[in-house]
């Protein structure tokens, strides 16, 4: 990429950082951060008397959310890592890459959303949207993971060994144990996916919970979100490879019994034509120039301009949550019981899918931008404290060194400061992408406007708009990967044996 | 003299621009054992791999990193030498489940590298010795015209390592190996090309060489 006579200073850390900073209050200027709830404190203890009172008296529905939700996942997650297991040895080829990157740019539920139209309320929409996007991240993944591994035995094989002997005699053993281990970290993902595909209809825990909510049963609620948690925490416990196909086998019986609603016939036919613009489909020509501008005038461009706003406030949340939450883990910093509380308390904030967050707290603070920037600033902002305090547990530090707060700013932030601004930069892509679904929640991003779209069955908008966030993500990657590279980032934060590029998406 | 494999004439071996070996003048005969002596960083290694691209006919290898593949078995990797012998499907099952006539085929070189019993345990399972040995057991079933060793015989004991050699000078019409062990090198060798400061400084038939001859080369 950079040729050898062109290469540029390194960015000044203090200058990018001063750069985030205005951004920032750029952002802070332009967002609506109102609290519009008449007694926010009231709701809030409402809500607090549900969690600490949960009511499982619903247990029948609840396990059967449960049972789904976790159904949904597996099928889901299992379906996109076989495909992407597929793209992968083909992915330096441009068309293959293309279709990945445009696959995982949208994200789960505008893929649900998109399919509904097609395959309706039923067991495949959810499937697949869950593994449409996760074939895309798998086989990007996948694709590294087989480039990387030793090239030894590959380069020992017989000469006249066929490309694909020997690929699956040695590329591939070899990297199966990362793969596999990446699998298990995307079926947390597809977990947290899988739930909160509920909020778009489909029966898994999300759907659970915003009834119960919106009937103001917090106690069910909470039942419905403990729930989760027993799922989600123990996930490496009973995630065990040999049982997988009998889970699968499992998930593929429940998933045959939910019931369908009947979609009408020649659906597809419809959907591919409701897809195409408007004044195309109608002959006029001519009046695309205008659709389009129209589109991106009042759409588009508003919508790019608060989906940037909304995640710039959550990554500078995020940020500020990573800095100082890291050392929680730390038992140097916070002693044996802090450390294991602040494990679980990073783990409780990371698991719980941000646009549940946003949901619950959207019913104690009102409906403005502030549930979304908290809920992405906390779910992201645990995620980087988890993968950093992971790092500063293995730091070798001398025997002398210093404890508590002292260690924190002496020792722990200044050596990981690059590996924090490094896991902010990659986290940066998924924020955005992720900042798209609080549309359905009424924050004006461009999801926002492809959920008015989709519900007026105007597909051809929505599709334009779904084409304009995918392009927004890959802007921020270049940009992220970019500045990464100019920072000196590029090479990966610290040695460790978690790899923030992956585990993050 | 039987034919020419490979013929070197005054070329400059290694990176473009960066030679390892310049000006080298060689030819490899069929039938030779060709023994490659020098300190490490010599040159050996990359004559090897020249040699390599240059060889024709059925070569088998044995790389100086083994090129095994850790989390398959021991009959895995041995098999593997025969790749290019089936189609990819068959390599496939045999993969995904050996069959039993692929077993049988394997045992016997598994048994003359010492290694019967592991025939499933998989490679990363092993230690160094036992590792080199399912690389030399892979040469030795895939056979052929001839083997190229980088080293073939260093993580083993001097009395498995020269029978291993013999293993090989029994199953390979042409062998160029590069070792350490002058001893060896001596027992195993027709030929000796020493090599030193990026040039060929002793090449003769090993019969007319001695210890003494060859200490030059590591002074």
């Amino acid at each position: 990429m950079t040729d050898r006579g062109t290469v540029r200073p390194p960015l000044r850390r203090t200058h990018v950082l001063a750069g985030f900073a205005l951004v920032t209050a750029l952002a802070f200027a332009l967002a609506d951060l109102r609290l519009l709830a008449p007694d926010p404190a009231a709701m809030l203890a409402q809500m607090a008397r549900g969690l600490l009172h949960p009511d499982f008296g619903q247990a029948l529905p609840l396990l059967h959310a449960a049972a789904l939700t976790l159904a949904f996942a597996l099928v889901g997650v299992t379906c996109g890592a076989l495909a992407g297991l597929v793209m992968a040895p083909a992915y330096r080829h441009p068309a293959v890459r293309g279709l990945c990157v445009a696959l995982r740019s949208i994200h789960e539920l505008f893929w649900a959303l998109l399919l509904m139209q097609v395959t309706g309320l039923s067991p495949l929409t959810g499937v697949l949207a869950i593994a449409l996007p996760y074939a895309g991240i798998f086989a990007k993944v996948f694709a590294e993971y087989l480039e990387e591994v030793d090239a030894g035995a590959a380069s020992a094989l017989p000469r006249g060994t066929g490309t694909l002997s020997a690929l699956l005699w040695t590329r591939l053993p070899l990297a199966m144990p990362q793969m596999l281990s990446y699998a298990a970290y995307r079926m947390e993902c597809g977990l947290r996916s899988s739930a909160v595909l509920g909020f778009v209809g489909l029966p898994t825990l999300g759907f659970l919970m915003e009834s119960y909510f919106r009937q103001a049963d917090y106690a069910e609620a909470a039942a419905v979100l403990l729930c989760f948690f027993a799922i989600i925490l123990p996930l490496r416990l009973w995630l065990r490879w040999r049982l997988v196909p009998l889970y699968l086998l499992g998930a593929l019986v429940l998933l045959a019994q939910v019931d369908v609603p009947p979609m009408g016939s020649g659906i597809l036919m419809r959907f591919a034509q409701d897809i195409v613009p408007a004044p195309l489909r109608q002959g006029d020509l001519a009046a695309l120039p205008a659709w389009l501008w129209e589109m991106i005038a009042g759409q588009i461009a508003p919508g790019t301009l608060v989906t940037l706003v909304l995640s710039q406030l959550a990554l500078a949340l995020a940020a500020l949550i990573a800095g100082l939450g890291f050392p929680l883990m730390v038992r140097r910093v916070t002693g044996r019981v802090g450390a294991v509380l602040g494990d679980a308390l990073l783990a409780v904030l990371r698991n719980i899918p941000d646009y549940m967050l946003a949901f619950i707290l959207l019913q104690c603070l009102g409906p403005s931008m502030l549930p979304a920037v908290l809920a992405l600033g906390l779910h992201n902002g645990a995620i980087i404290a988890h993968l950093l305090g992971r790092q500063a547990q293995g730091l070798a530090l001398r025997p002398d060194a210093p404890r508590g707060l002292t260690l924190w700013g002496w020792e722990l932030l200044p050596r990981q400061f690059p590996a924090f601004l490094a896991l902010l930069l990659y986290r940066w892509e998924i924020i955005v992408r992720d900042s798209a679904i609080f549309g359905l929640i009424g924050v004006a991003t461009l999801g926002f406007h492809v959920d008015a779209a989709i519900q007026q069955l105007r597909l051809d908008r929505a599709v334009l708009l779904l084409v304009a966030m995918g392009l927004l993500t890959l802007a921020i990657d270049l940009v992220s990967s970019h500045l990464r590279g100019r920072m000196r980032l590029a090479a990966g934060p610290v040695t460790s044996r978690v790899d923030p590029g992956r585990a993050m998406d | 003299m039987t034919e020419a494999l490979v013929r070197f004439e005054g070329e400059d071996i290694g990176w473009p621009g960066q030679p390892v070996l310049s000006g080298l003048h060689l030819t490899l005969h069929a039938g030779e054992r060709l023994v490659l002596l020098g300190r490490s960083g010599a040159g050996k290694s990359t004559l090897l791999s020249a040699i390599r691209d240059r060889l024709p006919g059925r070569i088998a290898l044995i790389p100086q990193d083994h090129g095994l593949v850790g989390p398959l078995s021991v009959h895995h990797n041995v098999w593997m030498g025969r790749l290019d012998d089936h189609r990819s499907a068959y390599n496939l099952l045999n993969l995904v489940r050996p069959l039993a006539r692929e077993r049988a085929a394997t045992d016997p070189v598994i048994a003359e590298v010492g290694l019967s019993g592991f025939e499933r345990r998989p490679v990363e399972a092993l230690s160094g010795g036992q590792r080199q040995r399912t690389a030399l057991a892979r040469a030795l079933f895939r056979g052929g015209d001839a083997v190229l060793g980088d080293e073939p015989v260093s993580a083993v004991d001097p009395v498995q390592g020269a029978a291993l050699l013999e293993a090989l000078t029994g199953r390979f019409q042409t062998l160029v190996l590069a070792l350490h062990d002058r001893e060896a090198a001596l027992a195993t060798a027709t030929r000796i090309v020493g090599l030193k400061d990026g040039a060929v400084l002793i090449d003769a038939p090993a019969r007319d060489l001695s210890l003494e001859a060859l200490s030059p080369l590591y002074d």
